[in-house]
């Protein structure tokens, strides 16, 4: 069975489909973070050395690790849009931006209400936190650097040449607990095994994919705005029975 | 477990509910955008529509 992908790269049918896809991650994602948070808060223990306020982790984590993968596929959109000078890559790229400082900023904020209680401090400039805020810096200024642009395709270019240079500090967040010594503690689940009781390690999981088909969702109703906005002179855009009406 | 036991999180209540909350607020913050930003990218179109219409 032959599928024309290709097809799917083309802002016209790609617009119908994301609008498709939408409740497919919306609403797994709500059952999923009901699912998660239920184990989260009453199926996992106590931790023996951080009480009650390592339930944290549930959001912490994943809001973490999506900040930093929104960013590497965002980047390669970017990259993707760069060298082949496809119009929806950039846009996806554009939509995926607020997502992911979003994700960052949760990061940061869960993490201080986490580092109060156990370190005594809101924050420290240790390399991991640091180089998260770099993150949602990098995000911010994707999003500003875009907007200072009136020509949509000069402003596309540029912001993916900011955005693929700083996809190097991705790595550096990922390995700062290993590099340097930090206040931050390392990761608890490894290769090797792990050191997580296991109702703590399903919640976490499950409230990770349901961050992740939140992203999914709401960047994919984000890109359908930036493509009627972009798309805006073609024929097909006017057509549209929702701009008809 | 009480409902006060379970909200006061052991005296992490406030760390554990402030994580949480702005989290979710955010989350909800961004689906009423999005969802704005359709509806006047939409009226936007009609908008443009008219004024090329009457020209």
């Amino acid at each position: 069975m032959a599928i024309n992908w290709f097809k799917y790269s083309a802002p016209t049918t790609f617009y119908g489909l994301a609008g498709k896809l939408i409740p497919w991650f919306a609403i797994p994602s709500a059952l999923l973070f009901a699912v998660g948070l239920y184990i989260g808060f009453f199926v996992a223990p106590t931790d023996a050395v951080q009480s009650e306020a390592y339930r944290i982790i549930f959001i912490h984590v994943p809001a973490s690790i999506l900040s930093m993968f929104i960013y590497l596929v965002m980047a390669g959109y970017a990259a993707l849009g760069l060298i082949f000078n496809t119009r929806l890559s950039a846009m996806m790229a554009s939509a995926l931006a607020p997502t992911g400082a979003l994700f960052a900023f949760i990061s940061l904020w869960t993490g201080a209400l986490w580092g109060k209680p156990m370190w005594g401090a809101w924050w420290v400039w240790d390399a991991r936190l640091t180089s998260e805020l770099i993150l949602l810096f990098l995000y911010l200024g994707f999003i500003a650097l875009h907007a200072s642009i009136e020509d949509p395709r000069r402003a596309d270019k540029a912001a993916a040449l900011l955005a693929i240079v700083g996809s190097v500090n991705v790595p550096i967040i990922y390995f700062s607990v290993k590099w340097w010594n930090t206040l931050h503690q390392g990761a608890s689940i490894k290769f090797t095994g792990t050191t997580m009781h296991v109702a703590m390690q399903q919640a976490m999981f499950i409230t990770l994919v349901a961050c992740w088909f939140y992203a999914i969702a709401v960047a994919l109703a984000r890109v359908r705005s930036i493509i009627l906005e972009r798309e805006r002179r073609t024929q097909w855009v006017t057509e549209l029975p929702e701009v008809c009406a | 477990m009480s409902v006060a036991d379970f909200l006061s999180m052991k005296g992490y209540g406030l760390y554990v509910w402030g994580s949480y909350g702005v989290a979710f607020a955010i989350f909800l913050l961004e689906i009423v955008l999005v969802r704005r930003k359709r509806k006047t990218t939409l009226e936007q179109l009609r908008l443009m529509r008219d004024m090329e219409g009457e020209e």
